[in-house]
């Protein structure tokens, strides 16, 4: 059974106030309030020291040591002594051990927010902190590379392989499904409008460098940023939380080898792979819009697309899809390296890779657009 | 702080029989725990501790028997009804468990605001109340992240107690820790025992804690895959015959045992610390 809480003081003649609590104080019934007891401590006159009465108390839980906590408090602050032999003994223990140990009096933080300018100023430290860092990464993973040949770098075959799977084929579903969307939108936007001037069949053209060109190689590079770019970063940064990376490099290998390394080199290798396949696949998407709800001749589709596309529409396609894969691992690994020790920063790792693996692929994109247009590819 | 049930027996384990699939792990396994002690399942490294504690607190369910509490068998009960048993349990995990992008203060407050109808200030207050017992007084605002692991055990203890949990489970609650650290939290455990009357069902292998803390233990062993012994940890080392317990707990009282004498005068309340305060229990 349990009976309602109260809180009562009243003041002896030796100066004593005396704190009755009768009824049940568990924490299903809240936590009475202490500050009529605590007026009566803060506002002069000074209790001589405050006492309990527990003889009406039911039952009790933290509730009660919240309460005694907080009265105590205020009677530190007013200089007044507390008494607690009149609590159970159980309670008074426990007040003992949470009062044991001093709190360290550099401990506690204040909750004050920065100002505005300040919260500025450590973004741009940061920010900068980031550059330093990726360019800073960048270089040992070049170094690294230009160890591989020489045969100093310490890669395991069978990691490679596995992310060479992982970066390659098992990412086919999903950049078949794309691209052929993708082909399909292509086609049907370019069809409705060509079919305006009666010029239907040059669909086909549209589709083809458009893929070719720039959409096959940017849709996979999104796809495998947000797919295999976040991988990297989540298993990096779950390495750095467990102390995987910290043992790598006390055994003196460089995590740079034998972890950014194949993972770089497997998506570099399989990302024109992918973007070859994508193109194609693209393409099928176009013509299967273009020949059957268009009506283009399935012939006269495919004459049109061997006549546009050239070896250096897919080259300069190819070499686009290598530097996303460059830049998509790098940001991938760089995010999982820098990441902090807990779930939440490894959450936080991939999400940044994620997004500056999609900022690099795009400031790549008008790099090379701009790159091929001076030279006239 | 009274109790709820008059029942003797706050958790009865009948039988129970741990498996992953086709692999068994423990067999027969049967005990009880009387309420306000503290029981200690001890054991090597793979004999099946942390499954069994993991079938107690409903996180495996077991090939064969049961798990009561307070007369009620937990796997075979109503969903609803297994929910308000395991709101009377505090589970300390081994690493801690703590949500890491949760202050400690956060950690701790979340159960209150979850099943209880307290207001902000008073969830604060019991959570602030709940680090200074374990000894993070001024810690509210700290991540996981940036204490270190014997804080992280504390702070994890202070969340398995928030809603002063009639059952508290620990699962290696030693394990990492400095011998200082390690008796200190052993110390913790008995005052939670004796000022909160909680049932305390610890999981360990570390011989100085079994002896200093427990009331009751069984001995599970990984190649019968049984429990091997029932008793409490001295009596088992004076009078099991079983060479298999004898060799589990004396190799423990000769390198810890002595040190402490078992227990009974270990000296450790208010004793210096390297580092948290002047009665640190770190």
């Amino acid at each position: 059974m349990t009976h309602e809480t109260e809180v009562s003081a009243a003041r002896l003649e030796d100066g004593t106030l005396v704190v009755r609590l009768d009824g049940s104080w568990v924490l299903e019934s809240g936590i009475p309030s202490a500050d009529p007891v605590i007026r009566q401590i803060s506002t002069p006159p000074f209790p001589a020291r405050i006492a309990f009465d527990t003889s009406g108390l039911a039952d009790w839980d933290s509730s009660l040591l919240a309460f005694e906590r907080e009265v105590g408090e205020a009677a530190k602050a007013s200089g007044v002594e507390v008494d607690t032999s009149g609590l159970p003994p159980g309670a008074r223990r426990l007040i003992d051990l949470a009062a044991a140990v001093a709190e360290r009096a550099d401990a506690r933080r204040s909750a004050r927010r920065d100002r505005p300018l300040a919260r500025l100023g450590r973004g741009a430290l940061s920010f900068f902190g980031t550059t330093r860092g990726l360019i800073e990464f960048i270089g040992l993973t070049c170094l690294s590379v230009l160890r591989l040949p020489l045969g100093r770098a310490r890669v395991r075959g069978r990691d490679f392989w596995l992310f060479v799977q992982e970066a390659g084929a098992d990412a086919l579903p999903i950049v078949s499904l794309i691209s052929f969307l993708i082909g399909v939108i292509l086609a049907f936007i370019g069809a409705l409008q060509l079919r305006q001037f009666g010029a239907i069949v040059w669909t086909a053209n549209i589709v083809a460098i458009g893929m070719v060109r720039y959409l096959g190689p940017m849709m996979t590079a999104i796809i495998m940023a947000g797919r295999t770019g976040a991988s990297y970063a989540a298993q990096l940064g779950t390495m750095t939380a467990n102390e995987e990376v910290d043992a790598l490099r006390t055994l003196g290998i460089s995590p740079i080898d034998f972890l950014v390394l194949p993972r770089t080199l497997a998506l570099v290798l399989m990302m024109p792979l992918l973007a070859l396949y994508s193109d194609f696949v693209g393409m099928l998407g176009g013509a299967v819009i273009g020949t059957l709800a268009f009506g283009i001749g399935t012939q006269e589709y495919i004459t049109q697309t061997q006549n546009m596309l050239t070896m250096k529409d897919f080259l300069s396609g190819l070499n686009m899809a290598a530097s996303y894969g460059v830049l998509i691992a790098i940001a991938g690994c760089f995010q999982g390296m820098s990441s902090g020790r807990s779930a939440s920063a490894v959450g936080e790792a991939t999400t940044k890779a994620v997004v500056m693996g999609i900022v690099l692929i795009v400031i790549a994109t008008a790099f090379w657009t701009v790159l091929y247009d001076i030279l006239g590819i | 702080m009274t109790s709820s049930a008059s029942s003797p027996d706050h958790i009865v384990v009948r039988d129970l029989t741990l498996a992953y699939g086709e692999t068994v792990v423990q067999r027969d396994v049967s005990f009880e725990v009387p309420r306000g002690r503290v029981f200690v399942i001890m054991g090597g490294s793979g004999c099946g501790k942390s499954t069994l504690l993991r079938s107690m607190i409903g996180l495996l369910e077991p090939a064969r028997g049961e798990v009561m509490y307070d007369g009620t068998s937990f796997w075979t009960a109503a969903a609803d009804e297994r929910e308000s048993m395991t709101r009377r349990f505090g589970v300390s995990y081994q690493a801690g468990a703590l949500w890491s992008s949760m202050t400690l203060a956060e950690n701790v407050a979340l159960p209150l605001e979850e099943y209880t109808d307290l207001d902000d200030e008073d969830i604060g207050r019991i959570a602030s109340l709940k680090l200074a017992l374990m000894g993070l007084a001024g810690f509210e605002e700290y991540y996981p992240s940036e204490i270190s692991g014997g804080m992280r055990k504390r702070a994890a203890l202070a969340r398995a107690t928030a809603l002063d949990p009639e059952i508290l489970f620990f699962d290696e609650p030693s394990a990492g820790l400095d011998p200082i650290s390690a008796a200190r939290l052993d110390e913790l455990i008995l005052e939670l025992r004796d000022s909160m009357g909680m049932t305390i069902v610890v999981v360990t292998h570390e011989l100085t804690s079994i002896f200093t803390i427990a009331d009751d233990s069984i001995l599970l062993d990984a190649e019968s895959k049984t429990m091997i012994a029932r008793g409490k940890p001295t009596e088992l080392l004076e009078g099991s015959s079983d060479p298999r317990v004898v060799e589990f707990l004396s190799r423990g009282h000769r390198s810890g045992g002595s040190e402490h004498g078992l227990g009974s005068e270990r000296g450790l309340r208010n004793e210096p610390s390297t580092g948290d305060g002047p009665e640190a229990m770190s």
